[in-house]
């Protein structure tokens, strides 16, 4: 009952009740990373102030990008830290390194496509947000190649934020970190410079459902709390054994603050938000959304069931075994009515999401939870990020005259005009579809592999969705190859190198973890590691 | 264990399809000489091989040209090759066929520029560069289904094999082409997917941590779990095979691949489902191989009549012979599920022997589509007595796929009947009738294109031309020379079923006389 006697300070630093407050002292080598981008976005606001609008630009890519590269030497350089510091809020161990690192690349490759000037003068980014659709200001806007800069700063907060999401081992600063991560996010899913009206949709759309999912992770930290008497995680595991509190307080507590993460994960059924917000944003922004976020947001799922209740003596399992199929459900049946490309690879995304949550349901022959499922989902994300970031890249490129042509009946014939950019988005498809020798393969491999002493018939069902889902990719490949291109189709437009480098990365770490695997699965095996 | 020769079996066509793809758009001629070059460099390597094979019942040397290499630590999969005698003449057969099918569709690769009403349409050519590339791609992942003895390595190839296939469905297939490809890529990949599930469930339940198949033969326990494990692999192979009822896919895309696709893909793609009946679904699951042995049995007969039923109604040339395949592949079936060592050869020899017969079926009729430009029996008549070289080529495929004595199918498919009669009576005396049905569909076939009146649109055609007997000669000398002494293939392949009898737990019985009735069980 000390619970309610304790100031709110004491929540965060757990364990010390005796009423006066105390620095908790913080391991700043561990969690420089996150400092360094938090940083860098504060001096990226101070560029929008004072440097000239000629010099922003460049002066804001290069230090975003600088920022990112830096963090990821850094999370390098402490690979093998395992420490929880700052009053045990923050636990940096081999899966938050890991984590880390790869929302870094992909962070730093979604950046590259933000920045992309070469397929529409002013990026993809609307040049002024605030003005009203549709007035004279806005098309005079439109046409101009006046670029946006504000949205780098943005972005390198939302990194921030992802990056202390999974490496939070406090529910509050778990929370901090959502928030953190999620309002620059709303914020960018509104900013596209072509159908604004869509993308503002979009963007309140995010926000609106994102405010309630917020709302139901904070609802769950408190009955967590007041069940726990902390909101530590590794507190929260013990008093599963020791807590004279109601069990309703857990259960439900437990259940508000897995929607929470569910929602921002995409998982079904609290999906709704993905197609619309996916194909409203800026496509570079839905390629940032579709990998970082995903990441982060299942980093944030792995520490929360592995870290908090991982040895429990009640079963939360069937709650996971039915999202995961009702995701990989409604990713592959519903994905098969859609005719947007990236509508399609947003229900495509939700059956990935079904895929990787089969992971946590490894167990060892103890019935514990097995660190295969670490591994394996480390892996399939980071396989996945990749090859998402590449095929978000590369719809950016097929335009007509009203920007981004990504209706599929437009794609019909592409072949015929860019050989080179259907066979790789072809590539890109089979690997989503999980063919060998593409990551994607690798990937469901492991998964299934994790999964399949505890969850056989859900390796089934996955494969059948698998199948099922492969139908909707073969309809893009279907249109580019075997159809006639319409005579006022769209065309592929040349890229400059940013967003060259960005697909070309992402492809071919899409080919080279199909075929050489090892390395990175070593990597993940090693980092499937989790401090209390 | 780091014999390179497999891996160089698999690198030469591997290298034609890269400088293929690689060659400038517009050379065309030059891609197909290259094309032809490499596919025959491959074929000449493949005998090699055939001949430096050692025959011996000897277990040891069960797989030959063993070459192993680690591809992925953490999972214990290899980089493995190796060949038994099911495989090398499996392998000797897919190699013969490519050039054959480079050679007989050196012109008439783009069944869209074929088809009449778009022909007319003065529709734009296809690349030829780019079907021959894909042809000498599928040669790789053919020959290394074959040759993979690791079953991961085995399940890679087994999907890849899909994509090349599709695209020669898709870019040159006929007007239905579309569908056709969609089609035979989701069944299969459905029976790819359920497969996967299948190799992870052998590799977990065995708990050797090792693909190898030899490190899983008689590590997967008994009991329920070798039950599903086994429908997993069975399915995917049925859908491959295709047996009835998984077979609805074939017709359509037999019909609507070009000939030479149809060729390969009747007569290599489809093996590699009966195939994997033999090597992985008998030993790695003897207790339900012989569990589920009777409904299989079953299921073939039904196939072998219900496909010759429907062959005999079709009206599309090619549909015809997707559906005789079906047929034929009921047979194999039979064979193979009888376990028997007479049933089994037969049933390895049905499958070259079908490979050679229906690829010739195939390509002749490629050859008589190309000139007529219309796939229905209806629009032909009398075009013997026009094309009489192209007349007698039909007459022959069209005999040695009704098996009649002296063609080498005739062997294959009396040792198969005679292997399951000693254990099956009544399966074996129901599957006969399938003979005489096939003798229907054949000769209705051959009379009503090639005998009758002359039609006027027949007139004009042209006889073969030396290139095209050229490229159906070798398949005829092939099918006649087998038919009259078949010893050195069966020499290869009898040791390969022993070895694969012993494994699932069955020896041959004995030979029924007439003193003894109650003979078969």
């Amino acid at each position: 009952m000390s619970a309610l006697t304790a100031v709110p300070a004491n929540i965060l630093a757990a364990g010390t009740n005796n009423g006066s407050f105390v620095t908790p002292s913080i391991s700043y080598a561990a969690i420089a990373p996150i400092l360094i981008v938090l940083a860098a976005a504060c001096v990226g606001v101070l560029f929008e102030a004072v440097l000239p609008r000629s010099q922003r630009f460049y002066a804001q890519v290069a230090l975003t990008l600088a920022a990112l590269l830096a963090a990821f030497i850094d999370v390098i350089a402490i690979r093998g830290h395992s420490v929880v510091t700052a009053s045990r809020a923050i636990a940096i161990d081999g899966t938050s390194l890991f984590l880390q690192g790869t929302i870094l690349v992909l962070g730093a490759l979604a950046v590259l496509l933000l920045a992309e000037r070469g397929v529409e003068p002013g990026s993809a980014i609307v040049a002024q947000a605030a003005v009203v659709v549709g007035s004279p200001a806005d098309r005079r806007l439109a046409s101009s190649d006046r670029v946006q800069t504000e949205i780098f700063p943005l972005a390198l907060f939302a990194v921030g934020g992802m990056l202390i999401f999974p490496a939070a081992n406090n529910l509050l600063l778990m929370f901090v970190a959502l928030e953190v991560l999620s309002l620059p996010l709303y914020l960018m899913a509104g900013l596209s410079r072509r159908r604004r009206l869509l993308s503002q949709e979009a963007a309140i759309k995010y926000f609106l459902l994102g405010a309630f999912a917020s709302a139901f992770f904070l609802y769950g930290v408190a009955l967590l709390y007041g069940y726990a008497d902390s909101a530590n995680l590794s507190d929260i595991l013990r008093a599963q054994n020791t807590s004279t509190q109601s069990d309703t307080l857990l259960y439900l507590g437990f259940g508000l603050l897995i929607v929470g993460l569910l929602f921002k994960a995409g998982i079904a059924p609290f999906h709704s938000w993905t197609p619309d917000v996916y194909q409203g944003s800026p496509t570079p922004v839905t390629a940032f959304m579709a990998s970082c976020t995903k990441i982060a947001a299942f980093g944030a799922i792995l520490r929360v069931l592995y870290v908090g209740f991982s040895v429990s003596n009640w079963n939360w399992r069937p709650i996971i075994w039915t999202v995961a199929i009702a995701s990989i459900a409604v990713g592959a049946v519903v994905g098969l009515t859609q005719t947007d490309v990236k509508r399609i690879l947003a229900y495509s995304s939700i059956a990935h999401a079904g895929f990787i949550l089969m992971a946590v349901l490894a167990q060892n022959a103890q019935g514990q939870m097995d660190v295969s499922g670490l591994s394996s989902s480390l892996f399939y994300l980071a396989a996945y990020g990749l090859t998402t970031i590449a095929a978000f890249g590369m719809v950016t490129l097929v335009r007509d005259g009203n920007g981004e042509a990504t209706h599929l009946s437009q794609w019909s014939g592409l072949a015929r005009r860019s050989p080179l950019f259907a066979v790789t988005f072809t590539f890109l498809l089979l690997a989503f579809a999980g063919i060998p020798l593409t990551s994607g393969f690798t990937g469901k491999f492991v998964v299934f592999r994790a999964a399949y002493h505890s969850a056989a018939p859900l390796v089934v069902i996955a494969l059948i969705g698998s199948a099922i889902a492969a139908f909707f990719y073969l309809r893009i490949v279907v249109m580019m190859f075997f159809a006639e291109p319409a005579e006022d189709g769209p065309s592929v437009v040349i890229p400059s190198a940013l967003s060259t480098i960005a697909i070309t990365v992402g492809t071919g770490a899409t080919l080279v973890l199909g075929v050489f695997p090892q390395p990175l699965l070593d990597l993940a095996d090693h980092a499937a590691k989790l401090r209390g | 264990m780091h014999n390179v020769s497999l891996l160089l079996l698999l690198a030469i066509p591997l290298l034609g399809s890269i400088v293929i793809f690689a060659m400038p758009t517009g050379r065309d001629l030059l891609a197909k000489q290259v094309a032809l070059v490499f596919s025959i460099a491959t074929f000449v390597f493949a005998i090699v091989l055939g001949f430096l094979f050692k025959v011996s019942d000897n277990r040891a040397d069960r797989f030959q040209f063993q070459g192993s290499w680690t591809w992925i630590r953490s999972f214990g999969v290899h980089f493995a090759f190796g060949v038994d005698g099911i495989a090398l003449v499996l392998i000797g057969m897919s190699t013969l066929l490519v050039p054959v099918v480079v050679l007989a569709s050196w012109n008439s690769f783009d069944s869209v520029a074929d088809a009449e009403e778009i022909a007319a349409a003065n529709a734009p050519k296809r690349s030829a560069k780019t079907y021959f590339a894909l042809l000498l791609l599928l040669e790789v992942f053919m020959i290394g289904v074959f040759a993979a003895t690791d079953v991961f390595l085995f399940y890679v190839f087994f999907e890849a094999m899909l994509v090349p296939m599709y695209f020669i469905i898709g870019s040159f297939g006929g007007p239905r082409r579309q569908y056709a490809a969609v089609k035979f890529f989701l069944y299969s990949l459905l029976g790819g997917l359920l497969m996967l599930a299948a190799v992870i469930g052998v590799y977990v339940s065995a708990g050797t941590s090792s693909f190898a198949f030899t490190d899983l033969v008689g590590h997967v326990p008994n009991g329920a779990t070798q039950k599903w494990l086994f429908l997993g692999f069975f399915i995917a192979f049925a859908i491959k095979a295709p047996l009835v009822p998984f077979h609805t896919w074939l017709p359509d895309a037999g019909a609507e691949a070009p000939a030479g696709g149809a060729a390969l893909l009747v007569g290599v793609l489809d093996k590699v489902g009966t195939f994997g009946f033999l090597r992985y679904c008998l030993p790695l699951f003897p207790e339900a191989s012989r569990y589920f042995a009777k409904p299989i049995l079953i299921l073939s007969v039904i196939g072998i009549l219900y496909a010759a039923f429907l062959a005999m109604g079709q009206r599309d040339m090619k549909r015809l012979v997707a559906y005789t395949s079906i047929a034929h592949f009921g047979f194999i079936g039979i064979g193979i599920f009888a376990f028997t060592t007479q049933g089994g050869t037969g049933a390895v020899l049905y499958m070259v022997n079908h490979g050679l017969s229906t690829g010739l079926l195939f390509i002749v009729i490629g050859l008589l589509v190309a000139r007529g430009k219309s796939r229905l029996i209806s629009d032909y008549g009398g075009t013997a007595r026009i094309t009489p070289r192209l007349g007698g080529v039909f007459l022959l495929a069209g005999l040695s796929a009704l098996a009649l004595p002296g063609m080498s199918t005739f062997i294959s498919e009396f040792l198969t009947l005679l292997g399951t009669f000693t254990r099956h009576k009544g399966i074996a005396i129901v599957a006969t009738a399938g003979i005489i049905l096939a003798a229907l569909y054949v000769l209705l076939l051959y009379q009503r294109t090639m005998q009758g009146p002359v039609l006027e649109k027949v007139k004009g055609f042209r006889d073969l031309n030396a290139r095209e007997l050229f490229a159906v000669g070798p398949l005829i000398a092939l099918i006649l020379v087998l038919g009259v002494y078949p010893k050195p293939v069966i020499d290869i392949i009898n040791p390969a079923v022993k070895f694969t009898m012993q494994d699932v737990g069955k020896t041959d019985p004995q030979p029924v006389s007439a003193a003894q009735p109650g003979g078969h069980k």
